[in-house]
């Protein structure tokens, strides 16, 4: 009799810490975007050069949609990556859009001059597109494909060799399942 | 120094720890008298270990001794004394060092209290209490260790959590500890029953009192806690149920379900293995709570540090349910042979029926917690479970737990006759249902709130008819008058009145909760100086803004002039806290409290303090005061229940 309740015991109490324990193999606060194979959510912007650019625009082409600000390390540490992957893709269809969000409009200017940067950059001044985005730390980077489907989402900083892995799946009109991540967190 | 002091008390008390936990097993139980003497060496030198540990480290945080790293990160030169001291538990290295005090603390005091009895029992009474300790102690020796250095030595510390900034820092935590801490005491003396097969009902008179305490302190620090999210965080609420507070409410409901059961067992000897479950689960609730907070596994409003500890206290949850159920299994037989319910009108089972919506409530609510992590484990699908969730589920049992409250102590036990029902019930819920309707009149129409408010009506009449006719009865005996009479009945019957007492500061409490949950009103407005906004009886006009500076943040407040009809009733300064080490601000939210309602205003923004723009929101939450005032209540019955009169009587 006793080792039937002991089967008992130990048939509740084992799944109930397994359970427990299969909680450390997860991190709670991460949340996989909703918006990957879906549209992405279509915006104006005031480029850094003056002009304005629609999204809508650039349909037809795949997007890279990098969000940014001066003030942050790894958008540093990625920026010359982005301009180099820039200049090695922009004979295919492809268009680099930078997005600057949360900063102050001389210090992005800044930026761009410090790194040379030649592909265009729009200033998110009240940060609406990266709400709409969902963005929740920078950098984070979209990459759209030819119909404004979003087909990858990256956090954190990009190495030239996933940026063109990932724009030459988005040129064939594939989705990544998975969020990329960089190495360099940039928030604790 | 400090910290190799600190480091060393704690490495060699756990040692001492180890040695006194497997002390009577070692003895094999030859020597009762001698074992007992071993375990409380253990333990009386664990405490003057750990004390020494703990001495160690508000010296260091007053001394502001930055090499030690938790000093480090939780004070600064600008934090003053107050928050120095309190430091002792403002992260997680601290608050383990306090809880460990906490346990060789009560142990010495449990070993001390009960030198001469129990004498079976009491070598592993200690023996479980040292390896409670062991545990602690050998987390804060390996793992999350308090006295870790730091180099090189910065010239400042990064200071107090902002947050944690508040006078009821003495109160939430400590109380809570102290509650968590409690419950090892019937715990222990669970174990040392099941493993002596000593299941005679010494031992559950003996550890009522323990429990009554550590739920006292379990309900205080729940409250506290209510009524520093209340006037800290600036949301107007008290309760979220967010896993944290979740984790500190669940080991309060096996309590409270054993405080009702052990007096089932004490006179009738029944639901014996229902008592020890309960207090297996009790306390493995405490350990499911911090390793819940600590582990990270689960999202919460409350960023606690998570780390290798969270891992350790599965380990050991693991530990405690499987090894004392396991005890529990074996055991079993022995503690068969128990009395039937003679009937279902009986106190018996009102109670029983009691115990068994605490335990739905008990599982509704670890399920709710934990659901988030089922789900992803189940279907990789990431959700969480808010509110509506347990508003919904636990609300009609909170009630009928409310009618049971009614019931419970006026029915006869065995089998209650109908005369005994006519006589206790009739009145109350005749006069109960009368309130209803002429609340219902006035214009209470929806169902939980007003069937809340009913019962707690049905409640209150109960005690106060019982009480009026024992009054009456003592008056006619003994020819007292009325308020002789009722000291005489508090101090001669101090258990049952002391009880009546508390469910008198529950249903204060439940009225509280139902006042504010359902009929509360806001507002929110942008006003320029000189403008005002209305809400309900009140008016506010915004004056001005000012800056002041505090030592360790500065501070915008938003002065308010508050007129109730034309009646200046004075300024009221809801603030926005500037942090230099927090790159958000941190609201002060300020209220007027009031028997009828609290007046609670937030300052969510302001334009720009020259602009002098001032964006707030006001809330209107009725009876909020009422949860607090019941909360005096409870604690005084609780002391009621407590007060050693019969020992006076006895020296006397």
């Amino acid at each position: 009799m006793a080792w039937k309740r002991l089967l008992l015991v130990f048939g509740i109490g084992a799944p109930l810490i397994a359970v427990l324990a299969f909680g450390f193999t997860r991190d709670p606060r991460e949340i996989a975007s909703p918006l990957i194979g879906r549209q992405a959510p279509p915006f104006d912007v005031r480029l850094a050069d003056g002009r304005a650019l629609a999204l809508a625009d650039l349909r037809g082409r795949v997007v890279f949609l990098n969000f940014w600000a001066s003030w942050c390390p790894p958008c540093r540490a990625e920026a010359r990556a982005l301009e180099a992957s820039w200049r090695r893709h922009r004979e295919q269809e492809v268009v680099f859009l930078g997005v600057n969000m949360q900063d102050r409009e001389d210090a992005a200017r800044e930026f761009l001059r410090e790194f040379g940067i030649t592909y265009a950059n729009g200033l998110d001044g009240g940060n609406r597109i990266a709400i709409d985005y969902g963005v929740w730390g920078i950098p984070e980077t979209f990459i759209l494909d030819r119909t404004g489907r979003i087909t990858y989402k990256h956090v954190g900083a990009l190495g030239g060799e996933t940026i063109h892995a990932k724009l030459e799946e988005a040129l064939r009109g594939e989705v990544s399942r998975l969020e990329g991540k960089g190495e360099y967190r940039s928030i604790r | 120094m400090t910290a190799t002091i600190g480091w060393l008390g704690v490495a060699i008390a756990f040692v001492l720890a180890l040695a006194g936990t497997a002390a009577p097993a070692a003895l094999s139980g030859r020597d009762a008298a001698r074992s007992f003497r071993l375990g409380a060496i253990a333990i009386g030198g664990q405490l003057v270990l750990v004390t020494a540990a703990v001495l160690a480290l508000v010296w260091a945080l007053v001394t502001a001794d930055f090499s030690l790293q938790y000093v480090a990160q939780n004070t600064s030169l600008r934090t003053s004394l107050y928050y120095r001291v309190t430091g002792l538990w403002a992260a997680l290295e601290g608050s383990l060092l306090l809880w460990e005090w906490m346990v060789v603390a009560l142990a010495g005091v449990v070993a001390w209290q009960y030198r001469a009895r129990h004498p079976e029992l009491m070598p592993w009474v200690l023996a479980v209490f040292s390896g409670v300790s062991a545990f602690f102690l050998g987390v804060l020796a390996f793992a999350a260790s308090p006295f870790d250095r730091l180099w090189p030595i910065p010239p400042d510390g990064r200071g107090l959590n902002p947050l944690l900034e508040d006078a009821d820092m003495f109160t939430h935590p400590p109380l809570l500890y102290a509650g968590f801490v409690g419950l090892t005491v019937p715990y222990a003396f669970a174990m040392a029953a099941l493993v002596t097969a000593r299941l005679d009902d010494g031992w559950i008179a003996t550890i009522r009192k323990w429990t009554i305490a550590a739920w006292l302190f379990l309900t205080l620090g729940n409250l506290f806690g209510g009524w520093w999210s209340y006037h800290v965080l600036g949301w107007g609420g008290y309760w979220a149920w967010d896993p944290v507070e979740n984790a500190a409410f669940l080991p309060w409901l096996p309590a409270t379900a054993l405080l009702h059961s052990i007096q089932i067992q004490e006179r009738r000897g029944m639901l014996k293995v229902w008592n020890l479950s309960l207090i297996i689960v009790a306390f493995a609730l405490t350990i499911f709570g911090t390793f819940l907070t600590r582990s990270g596994v689960l999202s919460s409003v409350h960023a606690f540090s998570s780390g290798p500890v969270g891992g350790l206290f599965l380990g050991f949850l693991g530990l405690v349910l499987l090894g004392s159920f396991a005890l529990v299994a074996l055991r079993a037989d022995r503690l068969r042979a128990q009395p039937e319910l003679d009937s279902l009108l009986s106190r018996e089972s009102t109670f029983l029926l009691n115990n068994v919506v605490l335990g739905a409530v008990t599982f509704t609510v670890l399920l709710g917690t934990i659901f988030p992590l089922i789900a992803e484990a189940v279907t990789g699908v990431k959700l969480s479970v808010g509110a509506p969730y347990f508003s919904r589920v636990t609300v009609p049992l909170f009630l009928a737990l409310l009618l049971l409250m009614g019931i419970g102590p006026l029915i006869a036990w065995r089998k209650a006759s109908l005369d005994n029902l006519r006589r206790n019930f009739l009145w109350p819920a005749g006069l109960s249902l009368l309130a209803g309707i002429v609340l219902a009149a006035s214009g209470v129409r929806e169902t939980w709130p007003l069937l809340a408010l009913v019962m707690s009506a049905f409640v209150l009449l109960t005690i106060v008819i019982d009480v009026v006719r024992a009054v009456r009865a003592r008056r006619a005996l003994a020819g007292e008058g009325p308020v002789a009479a009722l000291a005489t009945l508090l101090r001669r019957n101090q258990r049952r009145y002391g009880g009546f007492v508390v469910h008198l500061g529950v249903v204060l409490i439940v009225i509280g909760i139902t006042g504010s949950m359902n009929f509360s009103r806001e507002r929110e407005a942008t006003l320029a100086p000189g403008e005002s906004v209305a809400l309900g009886r009140f008016t506010l006009r915004f004056e001005e803004f000012r800056v002041t500076e505090r030592p360790t943040h500065a501070r915008v407040e938003a002065a308010l002039r508050v007129f109730n009809d034309r009646h200046d009733l004075g300024l009221l300064s809801p603030a926005l806290k500037f942090f230099p080490t927090q790159q958000s601000p941190i609201g002060r939210a300020v209220l007027r409290a009031g028997w009828k309602e609290d007046l609670y205003v937030i300052l969510s923004g302001f334009s720009d303090v020259r602009a002098g723009q001032a964006t707030v929101k006001v809330l209107l939450r009725p009876l909020v005061s009422w949860i607090w005032i019941g909360g005096g209540v409870l604690v005084a019955g609780a002391a009621l229940a407590l007060w050693p009169f019969r020992r006076r009587l006895r020296e006397a």
